[in-house]
Formats: C-alpha cells, sequence, structure tokens
C-alpha cells in the first residue's frame, strides 16, 4: 500500500538553504537533509503539510493541478471546500464565491459542505450501532488516517467507513450533470476539487477512495487570488446557488464535525502533535465512554490547511458570521439507511513500514548495533547529521544510509583531540634536545 | 539463541504530563522489531498503566524492558509506600488515589487488572514503606 506513495509536496532546490526547520518538525521522521537540502521519505510521509507551513526560505510548496484544467473538461464542476469561503474578508454572502466561480469557467459547483451534511446525517445513523468499534474516528482528514495506517493497527477498524464528504460530493455532482445534461460522456465532466490542504492531493492521487472520484485538485490560494479578480466585478443580482447550511459550513473547522454528531459523547483534537497525543492514549484504551473522535491535523481544522491564505482562526471567526443566517442542515439524506456506494470499499489496513528487517533476528541485530551506537552520540538532537534525532541517526547509520562521520559534533571533539594531539607532539619536540643539533 | 535487548527507563513523578512516554517509546521499538500488533498493545497498555501508577502513587520510579524472542519482560521499580494489600489492589475498581488524581482522569482502580489482564504472568513485591517491584512477562 505504501509502495510509490505520491506525495504532494515540491522543493525548490535553490531556495532549500538544508536548515533543520522541516527535518524537526516532521510528525513521522519522514525528512533527512541530504546533499544539503530536505529529502522526504515517500513511505513515511503523511502529507500532513507541516514543513510547508514551516519552512522559512518557501523553499516547500504544495503541488496541485493548475486553474487551466478547468478547460481540461467540456463541463467542468467546481468541488469548493467550505475552508474557501474563509479566506474573505467582509463576505456576505456565499454566493458570491460560488457566482465567482462560475465566472472562472466553471460550468457548475457542488459544495463539499452540502454533501458533509449527508455525511453528518449518516454519521448520526452509523454510531449507533451496536456492531462497530467505538470510538468512531471520522475519515475525514486524510493525514490522520494514513498516520493509523502507519501506527494504530488496532485502531484501523475504529475509523469511520462512510467516505469523506469530497468523495460524496464528487458523486453527486456527477450524477446531477448526467441527469441534468444526458448528452454529456463520462469523459466531458471534470471534478474540481478546491482543496485547503496537500492531503487531499495525495488523496485523490493515490486513489484512497479506490474510486476515481475527483479528476483534478485545485489549491484555495489560486483559487482565491482567482476569484478576487472576478468577485470586484460582481453586481448585487447574484443567483441562488449555496445550498449548505451551518453544518455543512462548520465541517471547515475543529469541532464542526462531531458538533454535528449530536452526541455528547466525543472529542475533537486539532494540531498534528495533539492527534498524535490522542490517539496514543485512545490506543492504550485510556478512554472509555466516547462515540465519537474527529482528528484534524491543522491547527484550527481545514481553514488551517497548507494551502489556504487566511490564518486559521480569522478564518473560522468569518465562517461563523457566514453561517449564522443560514437553516442548520439543508441536504437531507433520502434514506434511512447508509447507501452502498457512501461506503469506502476499502477499509484502512495496517501498514509497518517502520520494520528494520523482515527477519526478528536480523531486526534485533540493528536494534542492538543502533543502541550501542546511540550512546556516542551526544544526545542533543541538534539535526546537523542531516537526522531529525540522534536516535534516527543511529537507525540511518546501521540501515546503510549515512555514516558516523556525519555527526558534527563527534567530529568536532575528533578535531580538537588531534589537534591536542598535535600540540602535544610539537610541545615535545621543542622539548627534547635535537641531537643533530651542532649547538 | 541471540541475546535480548533491555531498555531503560527514569519515570519522572513530578510530571504528569509526561506519563506514558516510555510506553511510547517501547511501543515504537518493539514496531521496529517487527512484534504483531497484539502483543505490542498488550505491552503498552501493561506499561502504560504500571507507569502510571508509579506517577500517582510512589513519585516515579524506573523501568526495565527487556525484549528477547520469545518473551518481553517489564520490571517497574519504585521506593514509594508499598502496597499494605496486593489482593485488594487487585480488585478492580479499587483504587486509593487521591480526588485531585481522579480529577485528572486517573485513579479508575484499573491499572493493576488491566496490567495482570495483558500479561501472562505478574508478580508483585512490595514493602510497606519501602517501595515496590511489578514484573510482568509477556509471551509470544
Amino acid at each position: 500500500m505504501s509502495h510509490g506513495y505520491l506525495h504532494s509536496v515540491s522543493l525548490d532546490i535553490e531556495k532549500c538553504k538544508g536548515c533543520t526547520t522541516c527535518l524537526k518538525r516532521c510528525p513521522t521522521e519522514a525528512i533527512r537533509i541530504r546533499d544539503g537540502h530536505a529529502v522526504i521519505s515517500p513511505e513515511r510521509c503523511i502529507s500532513c503539510g507541516e514543513c510547508i507551513k514551516l519552512c522559512p526560505y518557501q523553499a516547500k510548496r504544495a503541488i496541485s493541478d493548475p486553474l487551466s484544467a478547468i478547460r481540461d473538461y467540456k463541463y467542468a464542476i467546481a468541488l469548493p471546500a467550505p475552508s474557501l469561503y474563509g479566506q474573505f474578508d467582509n463576505l456576505d454572502d456565499i454566493d458570491r464565491v460560488l457566482a465567482g466561480l462560475l465566472a472562472l469557467g466553471f460550468s457548475d459547483v457542488f459544495e463539499v459542505a452540502a454533501a458533509a451534511e449527508l455525511v453528518s446525517a449518516y454519521t448520526r445513523l452509523y454510531i449507533n450501532r451496536t456492531d462497530i468499534k467505538k470510538p468512531v474516528i471520522s475519515s475525514a482528514c486524510p493525514t490522520i488516517t494514513r498516520m493509523i495506517s502507519k501506527n494504530y493497527p488496532y485502531l484501523c477498524e475504529n475509523i469511520m467507513p462512510i467516505l469523506p464528504p469530497v468523495d460524496i460530493a464528487a458523486m453527486l455532482a456527477r450524477k446531477k450533470a448526467k441527469e441534468e445534461h444526458p448528452e454529456l460522456h463520462d469523459e466531458d465532466i471534470g471534478i474540481l476539487f478546491i482543496s485547503p490542504c496537500p492531503a487531499k492531493v495525495s488523496y485523490v492521487k493515490n486513489d484512497e477512495g479506490k474510486r476515481p472520484l475527483i479528476d483534478a485538485v485545485l489549491s484555495v490560494r489560486d483559487v482565491y487570488f482567482a476569484l478576487l479578480d472576478v468577485m470586484k466585478r460582481q453586481g448585487d443580482d447574484l443567483p441562488e446557488l449555496k445550498s449548505a447550511g451551518m453544518v455543512g459550513i462548520g465541517w471547515a473547522t475543529t469541532g464542526g464535525e462531531s458538533a454535528a454528531v449530536f452526541n455528547s459523547h466525543y472529542l475533537a483534537a486539532d494540531g498534528i502533535e495533539n492527534c498524535i497525543r490522542v490517539l496514543e492514549q485512545i490506543d492504550n484504551s485510556d478512554f472509555t465512554g466516547l462515540d465519537f473522535v474527529e482528528l484534524d491535523a491543522c491547527d484550527g481544522g481545514c481553514v488551517g490547511g497548507a494551502m489556504t491564505v487566511a490564518n486559521p482562526y480569522i478564518a473560522q471567526a468569518r465562517l461563523q458570521t457566514l453561517r449564522r443566517y443560514l437553516p442548520v442542515s439543508p441536504n437531507r439524506p433520502a434514506s434511512e439507511w447508509i447507501p452502498d456506494d457512501f461506503f469506502n470499499k476499502q477499509s484502512v489496513e495496517y501498514d509497518p513500514y517502520h520494520r528494520l528487517s523482515p527477519d526478528r533476528k536480523e531486526a534485533m541485530r540493528m536494534m542492538r548495533e543502533i543502541e550501542e551506537i546511540v550512546k556516542t552520540l551526544p544526545g542533543i538532537d541538534c539535526g546537523s547529521c542531516g537526522a531529525p534525532t540522534c536516535m534516527s541517526f543511529a537507525e540511518d547509520i546501521v540501515k546503510g544510509e549515512t555514516c558516523a562521520d556525519e555527526c558534527t559534533v563527534n567530529m568536532r571533539m575528533l578535531f580538537h583531540r588531534y589537534l591536542e594531539e598535535h600540540r602535544e607532539a610539537s610541545r615535545q619536540a621543542s622539548m627534547t634536545p635535537d641531537k643533530e643539533d651542532p649547538s | 539463541m541471540s541475546e535480548a535487548i533491555r531498555f531503560h527507563f527514569d519515570v519522572d513523578g513530578e510530571n504528569f504530563s509526561s506519563a506514558g512516554e516510555a510506553s511510547v517509546t517501547v511501543k515504537k521499538k518493539l514496531r521496529q522489531l517487527g512484534y504483531p500488533p497484539d502483543i505490542i498493545r498488550k505491552v503498552a497498555i501493561a506499561m502504560y498503566e504500571g507507569e502510571i501508577n508509579m506517577v500517582i502513587h510512589a513519585h516515579g520510579g524506573d523501568a526495565d524492558v527487556t525484549v528477547g524472542e520469545d518473551e518481553i519482560t517489564i520490571v517497574l521499580r519504585d521506593d514509594g509506600p508499598g502496597i499494605p494489600d496486593v489482593a485488594l489492589a487487585m480488585q478492580e475498581g479499587y483504587s486509593t488515589a487521591k480526588d485531585q488524581i481522579r480529577a485528572l482522569g486517573f485513579g479508575a482502580g484499573m491499572g493493576l487488572p488491566n496490567m495482570k489482564k495483558n500479561t501472562d504472568s505478574l508478580q508483585i513485591d512490595t514493602k510497606v514503606g519501602a517501595g515496590t517491584t511489578v514484573t510482568m512477562k509477556v509471551f509470544l
């Protein structure tokens, strides 16, 4: 499953100074500095986007499809994430954004927030089932599901099997287009998701929903700048396009998805480090009586994604204002049961990428060697060797990916020792009278 | 038969928020060694409960985890108050934790029972006023 994983971070080698900022903050230790610049291990990367947000030199960027992808399809449908609406200052009506998307060349818009309301309704049905593992963990954040698949084998079954809102939106948008325009062929329709984060780009590229539902992923940032321009020219006579209510828009920020479950036994956490701590504790079965867990890898939720423009908390405040006069949840499911095609066909599976070796004896030999090497390292986790910690450096040495000489602290000590020996030798030499000296 | 690997941890009794960190480290090591998920889970839970116990009742202590090919041994040592009645302490729901500890969500009286449930052998050597040593084994 992890083989050939495509992450969504590009690196500008010219701009990367090989500093240790991203190296030290990567939550899965997926980055190494090699030959003076950052290298990501696709196997370990969870596409959280932290390195993009942290890079002081803007050397890292999220990879998304260009705006011109709109023109690749006869009938391009925009799927805006609700976080898009929080980017605009003084926005009084979501229809301004949606009309703007049509002006950019989209043939139709389908709000992801509308699909989110259906997912919320089905989540309420799902968590009342008695044959499931609790707490149910939201499947909305692809970084979190990937994190679970790599580290928490016992929590894989807790992940909600219902597809995330974006997949549902894609499915329904295509269906709607075919109903309204029977003349369109499948390849004429393009489903373009406007995403706040690179994790969703990776999710689509790696087809983690296991069905090619989305054709391209644009960034909220690119679309925002293009929209600013067209929205300036808008009049006040806007078409009625919006269909999502308070519940759907609420999904853009942490706690929104949980609140929509209408059950007080929930936990909502944001920020990848906090989420990891929560997962560790759930994994130790330290929580009981919890029905639902929402974990958002980004600070503040999806509004904190690496492909957004606004500060997440400012975006959240704006969304609160926008939500105020909307109906609660206008999108209601057609059935009292969860339709089959709303389920993810592929369950999340454990991917034990940590193993030092497939052979336990060999893994133990390597571990012993790692523990011995760590004892010789300074333990200050400075990152100068190109690994985030002395422990990971020792692991890299044993795996043959680097050599012990890369430890600058040890090398400096060695250098001082040589220097000292050299000084001592010359001092000795000057004190001993040279036999061949004629004086 | 290859030599077992030993990991040593100091469990800081002053810091509640760091409690459980040794368990996280052990989990990571066992994953690297490729132990099956159910074994890792047992060891992690037993270790976590033990660590929390040491922090709540004994102002910390130390832990040694010995990882062998067919068994994993966890030894938790502290110089705390000791356990006056081990049989009582082993009962589910029995706890002597103070109210402020319970307010943090600990002290549900499931620590020792969970340790027993998740290990294949559990031995408690304790002396009131001197300390407690808990030795747990998980067999593969």
